[in-house]
Order: structure tokens, then C-alpha cells, then sequence
């Protein structure tokens, strides 16, 4: 396919493993972070761990948008979901996201209207063609997903919608990063940034990395080749002693960013003082809201919601798991009170969270399967 | 690996092999989507109540001694929107679907039984051409519908048409068809391309403002079995259709009905380009959309190669391919070698088939 397959080339793929094995030092553990969840997706779809050197580990981060959402966000909104008079839309992948007492997907089998949408705009375009109910857009993602809700909002504001309201869940990329940076017991080497974050916020936010904390940091497409090499890119800057951030996904990432997207966000949303992260804790400046001037369609200000704080087991250990510092089986819940059915931290929510895998597949989630010879 | 490591790894293995105990309050969409609730569904409600040694294998058919011969059991509910798609309708589908049902369970449909819930209000030149469907389908398949039943529901309580198709069939005796007849080193046969079925289905409700053009590969497979029964023979171990879950699911459980471990190759699974694009725009895997007019095949290595020749020499089976093969490891798990170089393990589908946003 036109497009796609010119990122899948395995002959590409051949030289790229083999240059990254040339610069890999036998003696050295290097531990690596994708920190987008999108990154975490193509490494297992297309099993690029396979073609890199033993010493080199990938670790998984805390970019995924619906995994990171702590319960009591879940439990806000399905309270507002389980309103007769709300239509309530959202992604597809935030329908089995658990909160404390279930999911979305379960509370629509209880009779909530429901509604699975691609786009913020679909939410708004039902709104319009509902205008005897009140239609919910259940806002997640990072600085990705964020300008399309400003610019669905704007557009609502614009027509004058009344029907139609936002539950703000928009976190921020930089602040979660920084939190496992100040953690003392951080074992990471270098960062493989998140590319479609960086579409909208470029390049420079992820300085403070290379310069406070002495990381490297490349920000990288999506296609499995983007991801070599990006890891290319990390090693050679540990191999010759540099330290900088590197953009691998320029064809898509300006280095300043998206002026007209930061510009409507900056105008639709400010920052929350602090935000939950599950598995993390509380994160100073981490997420979004509605600004003054858009609290009229601000669905945490327009419906009561519990607003309780669900707390995080307290054995969940999915903070020092992300860090590096604990294997998933060294969580004392692994396995036991979190399972991929009942997950209680990130890691376990998304199949392709570092727990989830390893409960699946065991030691083959990381390990290179031998599968013998081809036909 | 730690002494910590190997009790968990044991834990979890234990925890596997436990009776699968049905725990959700409620059903919801993901018990019907083919997937891992669907499982869940089947294996911890409804087997535990109706045990018996027809059930147990829980194949698409069940077979029952009758005098000398065996007969070959199914039943499938068809509950689709919209009723009409590109390359079929539901009449097409429910016929195709229950003597597909039958032919990969190696037997001869000799008879239908159709039960229609319809809508009120649905109106008579949309039934009508259902019906036409079902009549031209059956005559197809080789088929009699030999009886049924009409039902009809208030306004709003289905969606214009529901149909349920039953199909008794005349098994055949030389046959062992099941996930235990499987060995390691047999190979594993693909009819076609993958997941035109789902996508069509998907393009066609129009929600996702997609246009392109995927027709659903609904059709009977009876021509394809009997092609593989008659170049394999014994050598033919296994056979399904995979319908809702996909490739990805039917393989897994053939690697746990089995005990042994599936190996694909990405390369060798036939995708049509305008399905694999649906698909990545989508954040949908192909291997889990379902298909209405494939089968896989698990074929013993020397008769492999026959097989594959007369699929390809039989109408749907022209893009036939061999997709992988069976191993002893890793056991009761399906691995892919991907294109791009590495391994990649599949999972039964969990859940329906989201998309997903990053």
C-alpha cells in the first residue's frame, strides 16, 4: 500500500538493526522510553524488538491517554453518561476503561445512550440534530486530540449551541516526563518522544530533557522504520556523548509546532492547577479545562458529579514499573487483585501495557520467540 | 529467571486452567463480538448447564450418531445492519453462514430450517427481496429450506430484520476434523483475503464517512471444503470458517485446543489494499474483522501443497495461500513473523473491535 509500505521495508529495517548493533556497546544496559502509547502500539505490532541487540531495552511510558485517566474521572463520567436527559459521546477506546464500580461499555448495557464517535465534530453534529437533548463530548489524549476539541468548541460557541457540553480530560505531555525524571530511582537512558504530540507542540517543549536531566530525547514517527531510526538517532548520541532533541518526524513535525492549534487551545482551554494520573499520582499543571470565557459548555461545571478521588491501591506500583525500577511480576498486585479483566494501574488497562502483555504472553512479551525457519 | 518470576509465571498458569467462571453482571456488546467475553460467555453460562459429549467439543457443528450415520447440527443468528451491504444482504448471509457452519465441520448440508423476526413496519418490497436472497442462496448452496417461522415485533424493537437459520447436514465418517487431530509441522491454509466481510460492513453504515470500495465475501463454502476433503483426505485435520473475532481468535483457539503453537507469516496473509487502508485508518487489525466466505484449513505438510492447488482451482479459493504452520512452541500461543523482520504474539480478540484514537 502507497504510502505505508515504504515505512515497512524490511530491507531498510536490516541495515538500520545492523548499524544499531554496530554502536551498541556489549557491556552497557540501555534502558529506552517510547513515551507515547502510539510508539508502544507499532513496537508490538510489527516486532521491532526483535531487530534490536539484547542490551537494549525498550520501556514503556505513560503516553496513553485513556489508560492514564485515573478512576474517579471514569466514575465522573459515567455519572453524567447515566443522566436521561445526556447523550454521551466518546472514543471508541475509552468504553473499557475501568472505573470503580465498571465501564462505560456497561453502563450503556444498563440503558445510557452511549454514542461511539471518531471525531468531537460527530459529537456536535448529533447535538445539532438532537436539540431536545443534552449531548456530552467526553474529552481525552494529549496535546494531539486537544486542538480538535478547542476548534469543535469554538465552532459550538460560534452557532450557539446550548445542547452541547465538554467533560475536559485533556492532559499535557511534558509534566508526567518531568515527574519520572525528578524521581531519584530512574533508571532510563534517553527518550523516544511522541511525534503526533509534537505536530501540535514541536520540539522545543522537550529541551528541559537534554538540559536539566541529561537525556537525550528524538522525537519520532509512527511507522515501524520511524522507530529504528529514532533508536538509531538515541544511540548514536549516547554512543558520541551528545545530548540534544532531535526531530526523526520532520516530514510531519514543525519544530515550533502548530501556531494556529496552540493559538485556539491557548484561547479554549488553561491549565488545571493539578490532575490525577493513574498509577502516578497527583502532577502539578498536568491537564486541561475549560477557560472562563467557555464555562458555559463545561459539563463538570453544568452537571454534579461525584468528584470523589478513587484512590489507587495503595500496592499498585505501576509509577516504579514506568521508572524502570520493578519487572510487572514484582508488583505485589500483579496477577492477583490487578488482572487484564479487574486492572487496577495503567500498565494493565491497555493489552498493550507492559503488565497486560507479560500476563498474557509471559516472558515471550519481551523475549525473542523463536518461531523456526521460513517456508 | 527469579524464583519470584517462576511462582508468578506458575500462578498465572494455574489461573488459566481453571474452569472459566462467567462473573459480569450484565451483558454488553463485547459478549457478542467473537471474542474473548464471547468465550467467557459460552464456556462459563452456557456449557457448565447444558454438558453433554455432542456440546463438548464446541465446534461450529456438533455431530449425533443416528443409526449408522452422523448428523451434523447448527444453528446461527444473523442480526446485522444494514440489511442490505455491498456484495450481500442478510438473506444471503444467513444462508451462507449456518451451510458454512456445516461444511467446515466436513459435513453435507441436506437442509435448512429459517425463523424470520421481522420489525413492524418493515415494509414488503424489503422483505420480499430477503426472501429472494434466502430462495437464490439455497439454491446455490444446494440446499432446501425445509421449514421456518415468522415472528414480527413491535416498531423499535428490531432492527427490520433478525434471522435465525438451522442446518442439519450428513457428516462424514473418514473425517477428523478437530483442534486435537492437529500435528506439529502441519500446515495452515487461508482461502482468500482477509476481513472484506468486516470492513464492507463497517464502510457501509456510513458512519465513519469513509468511501471505498469493499464488498463483502459472503458465499457458501461448501465447493472449497469438498475441494480440500477430496485432494487431502485424511490429512485434513481441522477447518473454520472464522466469522466475528477473525483469523486472530480461530487460531487461538486451535493453538489451545490443540496444545501446540501456531507461527504465521504476516507476508503470506492475504489483505486486499483497499481493506488493509480501511483498516489503518480505522486502528482496526485485520486478523480480527470477521469474514463470511473463508476458511482455514490445518493440513498435514506432504498433502499441503494439493490442497492448496485444488483451493486455488476452485471458485472463492483463487487467492488461496499457506499462512503458517503449527509448532510445538510456544505452546498454546499464536507468534507472527512480521514483514518488517521481528515477532509479534496474537492475541484472542478482547472486546469489540475499537478503534483507537492514538
Amino acid at each position: 500500500m502507497k504510502y505505508v509500505d515504504e515505512f515497512r521495508n524490511a530491507e531498510i529495517a536490516r541495515a538500520l538493526s545492523a548499524e544499531i548493533a554496530a554502536i551498541t556497546d556489549p557491556g552497557t544496559h540501555y534502558k529506552l522510553m517510547e513515551v507515547c502509547g502510539g510508539h508502544t502500539h507499532t513496537i508490538y505490532r510489527h516486532g521491532i524488538k526483535d531487530l534490536l541487540p539484547d542490551q537494549i531495552e525498550l520501556v514503556h511510558g505513560p503516553g496513553c491517554p485513556v489508560c492514564v485517566l485515573p478512576m474517579g474521572r471514569v466514575d465522573d463520567g459515567i455519572a453524567v453518561a447515566e443522566r436521561p436527559e445526556v447523550i454521551f459521546t466518546c472514543f471508541g477506546d475509552m468504553m473499557r476503561v475501568p472505573g470503580s464500580k465498571g465501564n462505560l461499555l456497561e453502563i450503556k448495557a444498563e440503558g445510557a445512550d452511549i454514542r461511539m464517535v471518531y471525531s468531537p465534530l460527530d459529537a456536535l453534529r448529533i447535538a445539532r440534530e438532537n436539540p431536545d437533548r443534552e449531548v456530552v463530548f467526553y474529552a481525552i489524549g494529549f496535546e494531539t486530540t486537544a486542538p480538535s476539541t478547542a476548534l469543535t468548541l469554538q465552532r459550538a460557541k460560534k452557532e450557539g449551541l446550548e445542547n452541547f457540553s465538554v467533560f475536559c480530560n485533556h492532559v499535557t505531555i511534558v509534566p508526567p516526563v518531568r515527574a519520572l525524571l525528578d524521581s531519584p530511582d530512574l533508571r532510563l537512558d534517553a527518550f523516544i518522544g511522541p511525534g503526533h504530540v509534537s505536530t501540535v507542540i514541536g520540539c522545543r517543549p522537550y529541551e528541559f530533557m537534554p538540559e536539566d536531566y541529561g537525556k537525550p530525547c528524538v522525537v519520532a514517527g509512527f511507522e515501524p522504520l520511524d522507530l529504528l531510526q529514532s533508536i538509531l538517532m538515541l544511540m548514536r548520541q549516547l554512543d558520541e556523548g551528545r545530548c540534544e532533541v532531535e526531530n526523526q518526524y520532520s516530514r510531519i513535525v514543525p519544530w515550533e509546532g502548530n501556531l494556529a492549534a496552540l493559538k485556539s487551545m491557548a484561547e479554549v482551554f488553561e491549565l488545571r492547577p493539578y490532575f490525577e494520573w493513574r498509577g502516578m499520582g497527583f502532577i502539578a499543571q498536568s491537564a486541561l479545562k475549560l477557560s472562563d470565557a467557555y464555562a458555559d459548555f463545561d459539563a463538570e461545571l453544568r452537571y454534579s458529579v461525584p468528584g470523589l478521588r478513587v484512590a489507587d491501591p495503595k500496592a499498585c506500583q505501576c509509577g516504579e514499573v514506568l521508572k524502570g525500577v520493578l519487572k510487572p511480576w514484582e508488583c505485589k498486585v500483579f496477577g492477583t487483585a490487578c488482572t487484564p479483566e479487574h486492572p487496577l494501574g495503567t500498565l494493565m488497562v491497555s493489552s498493550e501495557g507492559a503488565c497486560a502483555a507479560y500476563y498474557n504472553f509471559g516472558r515471550k512479551s519481551f523475549e525473542k520467540v523463536e518461531i523456526g525457519t521460513r517456508q | 529467571m527469579t524464583e519470584r518470576e517462576q511462582r508468578v509465571l506458575e500462578t498465572l498458569e494455574q489461573n488459566r486452567r481453571r474452569p472459566t467462571r462467567f462473573t459480569s453482571p450484565r451483558i454488553d456488546m463485547s459478549h457478542g463480538a467473537g471474542g474473548k467475553a464471547t468465550h467467557k460467555l459460552i464456556e462459563g453460562l452456557l456449557f457448565p448447564a447444558f454438558e453433554n459429549p455432542a456440546l463438548a467439543p464446541l465446534a461450529d457443528a456438533a455431530t449425533i450418531p443416528f443409526g449408522e450415520a452422523r448428523i451434523a447440527l447448527t444453528t446461527d443468528s444473523f442480526v446485522v445492519r444494514p440489511l442490505v451491504f455491498p456484495g450481500g444482504s442478510i438473506g444471503e448471509l444467513a444462508v451462507n453462514g449456518t451451510v458454512n457452519d456445516l461444511a467446515v465441520s466436513g459435513a453435507t448440508p441436506i437442509g435448512l430450517c429459517a425463523a424470520l423476526i421481522i420489525e413492524e413496519g418493515l415494509e414488503t418490497e424489503e422483505l420480499s427481496r430477503e426472501i429472494e436472497a434466502i430462495a437464490r442462496s439455497a439454491e446455490r448452496a444446494g440446499v432446501s429450506i425445509a421449514t421456518g417461522d415468522t415472528k414480527v415485533v413491535e416498531r423499535g424493537k428490531g432492527d427490520g430484520l433478525y434471522i435465525t437459520t438451522t442446518g442439519v447436514g450428513v457428516a462424514d465418517q473418514e473425517l477428523n476434523l478437530s483442534s486435537a487431530a492437529v500435528r506439529p509441522g502441519d500446515k495452515i491454509l487461508c482461502s482468500g483475503t482477509l476481513g472484506d466481510h468486516g470492513a464492507a460492513i463497517l464502510i457501509a453504515r456510513g458512519d465513519l464517512e469513509l468511501e471505498a470500495e469493499v464488498l463483502s465475501d459472503t458465499r457458501p463454502l461448501t465447493p472449497l471444503a469438498w475441494a480440500l476433503k477430496d485432494s487431502a483426505g485424511p490429512a485434513l485435520r481441522f477447518m473454520r470458517d472464522p466469522t466475528r473475532g477473525g483469523v486472530g481468535s480461530v487460531l487461538n483457539e486451535l493453538a489451545r485446543g490443540s496444545g501446540f503453537g501456531v507461527a504465521l507469516w504476516e507476508e503470506k496473509l492475504p489483505i486486499r489494499d483497499v481493506v488493509h487502508g480501511a483498516c489503518e485508518i480505522l486502528g482496526i487489525d485485520p486478523l480480527y474483522v470477521a469474514n463470511e466466505g473463508k476458511l482455514l484449513a490445518v493440513v498435514a505438510p506432504e498433502q499441503a501443497d494439493t490442497a492448496l492447488g485444488a483451493l486455488r482451482n476452485t471458485e472463492g479459493g483463487e487467492e488461496a495461500s499457506i499462512i503458517g504452520e503449527v509448532r510445538e512452541e510456544p505452546a498454546r500461543m499464536v507468534v507472527m513473523h512480521t514483514k518488517f523482520g521481528g515477532t509479534r504474539m496474537i492475541d484472542m480478540l478482547v472486546g469489540d473491535p475499537l478503534p483507537r484514537i492514538c
